[in-house]
């Protein structure tokens, strides 16, 4: 087969297991916190969402009927043969999938209403973000993100003199502000630093690092951990309903800041963070990671 | 308290919910976002009847995935969309439609609180992303309207039901509104953890 329909075939598979496959590590951990819930107001949402997880996986259906904005991360090796073409494949495979899996159409044109299949305007839905990196391998991650969730995202150029304090302040106060709206409990990714788009990339893929691995950097994993537990003390709970764990995760990727700058992003998922990856060779083997 | 009611539900039934109880409803819930609610109030303004009946029913703040298959519908997954969204004009919508119910997630603020005490409503939050355990209460589809004009996720889904739920009730016709007092709880703790956290 050609390189071209190994790729567009992998990116339809990689929209399907993310759309009707959980991750099993949040489901366990939702399994877990459903024991820890005392109010049957918060256990029974637990339920229902671990309920819920495990039709969509036994049925090969979509867990949410927002399915999401679509978008994929690509790693794009030297030596790979298929360069600018990719766009066009995922392009077509995001159709493709909304046509089979099926996918609900989320992309809307302001003029001309929903453009039906998930794609839309001038290239820039999916959501594509490229990096280049060593060897001869595409690795493609497909991330559909919510609306609800994806509202409820904070950006703000904080005065640099708040110092750590100040973001953490921003962060809790994201988190509070979200509430019951965006489906908790929350992954919480975060982005320090770069510029003001680049604090929102960071704190989106924040969101992929594999759950409970901690930041390399001693100093951020620390942060990390201290504001998981205080997203936890605000007691949104599970739907907002105040019974049952805030907040599943929280990352932190931080980069290099202007002197004059402190930009912090704050991106939050809903409790189906829904992502799946895979690695293509140039021969054209592919690898899909189980529980990406 | 749990409570299995069927559409029309009638007002004096919705008046004995109480905020915390569970329901469960079977009959018609009809599917209404942002553009549905936008469209059904111009016409009323304009005095002309939206084409669905409204009144005794469940209003579904939901933009479903739905397959055709030959000459009939079918659902895919339904799940609430962020009811938030609809506070702008969802008393102006009960004051003129008269639903019993308004199903969403991530429950509604003071407007909706009061529509609802005064004309007989209640907000029933249904778990956020189930949206295949609320397909699976979804016995048929009986109409839809302006799926054309709006598309899938916005137009009118007249959908027959059993059991759907269970809901909770989080606004009841009493005053009661668990989504402000959970907010309230949380500004507080709020308060608290910044005024803990470390760092310079």
């Amino acid at each position: 087969m050609e390189l071209e329909k190994i790729v567009e075939d992998t990116a339809v598979e990689l929209l399907r297991i993310a759309a009707t496959e959980l991750n099993q590590a949040y489901v366990e951990e939702m399994t877990e916190a459903l024991e820890g819930t005392e109010g049957a107001i918060g256990r029974a949402q637990l339920r229902n969402i671990l309920e819920n997880v495990r039709i969509a996986r036994e049925q090969s259906l979509p867990m949410c009927q927002d399915t999401g904005i679509v978008a994929f991360m690509v790693k794009l090796g030297d030596g790979f043969p298929l360069r600018s073409g990719l766009k066009k494949i995922l392009i077509r495979a995001t159709r493709r999938a909304t046509e089979e899996i099926p996918l609900r159409p989320n992309a809307v044109d302001m003029f001309k209403g929903n453009t039906g299949d998930n794609v839309g305007l001038n290239g820039h839905v999916p959501i594509l973000y490229f990096d280049l990196v060593e060897g001869d391998r595409l690795e493609l991650v497909a991330m559909p993100k919510g609306g609800g969730s994806t509202n409820v995202a904070a950006q703000r150029m904080l005065k640099p003199g708040l110092g750590l304090k100040g973001v953490k302040e921003f962060i809790v106060e994201a988190v509070a502000e979200a509430g019951s709206l965006g489906c908790p409990p929350y992954f919480v990714g975060v982005g320090i630093g770069g510029g003001e788009g680049m604090c929102m990339n960071l704190a989106k893929k924040a969101l992929l690092r594999p759950f409970k691995v901690r930041n390399p950097d001693s100093n951020v994993a620390e942060m990390e951990g201290e504001l998981l537990e205080k997203l936890n003390e605000l007691g949104i709970g599970a739907m907002g309903l105040g019974e049952g764990p805030t907040a599943l995760d929280l990352h932190i990727e931080m980069a290099a800041r202007h002197p004059a700058s402190l930009p912090v992003g704050v991106v939050l998922s809903c409790w189906a963070l829904r992502h799946a990856r895979a690695t293509i060779t140039s021969d054209g083997e592919v690898k899909i990671e189980e529980n990406s | 308290m749990e409570h299995h009611l069927r559409t029309p539900v009638p007002e004096g039934e919705i008046r004995k919910l109480r905020m915390g109880d569970i329901v469960y409803l079977t009959g018609i819930v009809i599917t209404a976002r942002d553009e549905a609610h936008l469209k059904v109030l111009e016409l009323h303004e304009m005095g002309e009847r939206p084409p669905v009946d409204f009144e005794g029913a469940g209003i579904f703040h939901c933009g479903p995935i739905m397959k055709r298959e030959g000459d009939v519908w079918r659902v895919v997954a339904a799940g609430p969309t962020t009811s938030a969204r609809m506070e702008i004009f969802q008393d102006k919508f009960i004051e003129a439609f008269r639903p019993a119910i308004v199903i969403g997630k991530g429950g509604m603020g003071s407007r909706t609180a009061e529509a609802c005490g005064e004309y007989g409503c209640v907000y029933g939050a249904f778990t956020g992303g189930a949206a295949l355990l609320a397909a699976r209460r979804i016995k048929r589809v009986r109409e839809v309207y302006w799926l054309e004009e709006l598309g899938m996720p916005e137009c009118l889904w007249v959908l027959e039901v059993e059991d759907f739920g269970p809901m909770i009730v989080t606004i009841d016709t009493h005053g009661n509104n668990m989504t402000e007092d959970v907010r309230r709880r949380v500004s507080t703790r709020k308060d608290e953890i910044l005024a803990s956290l470390g760092g310079s």
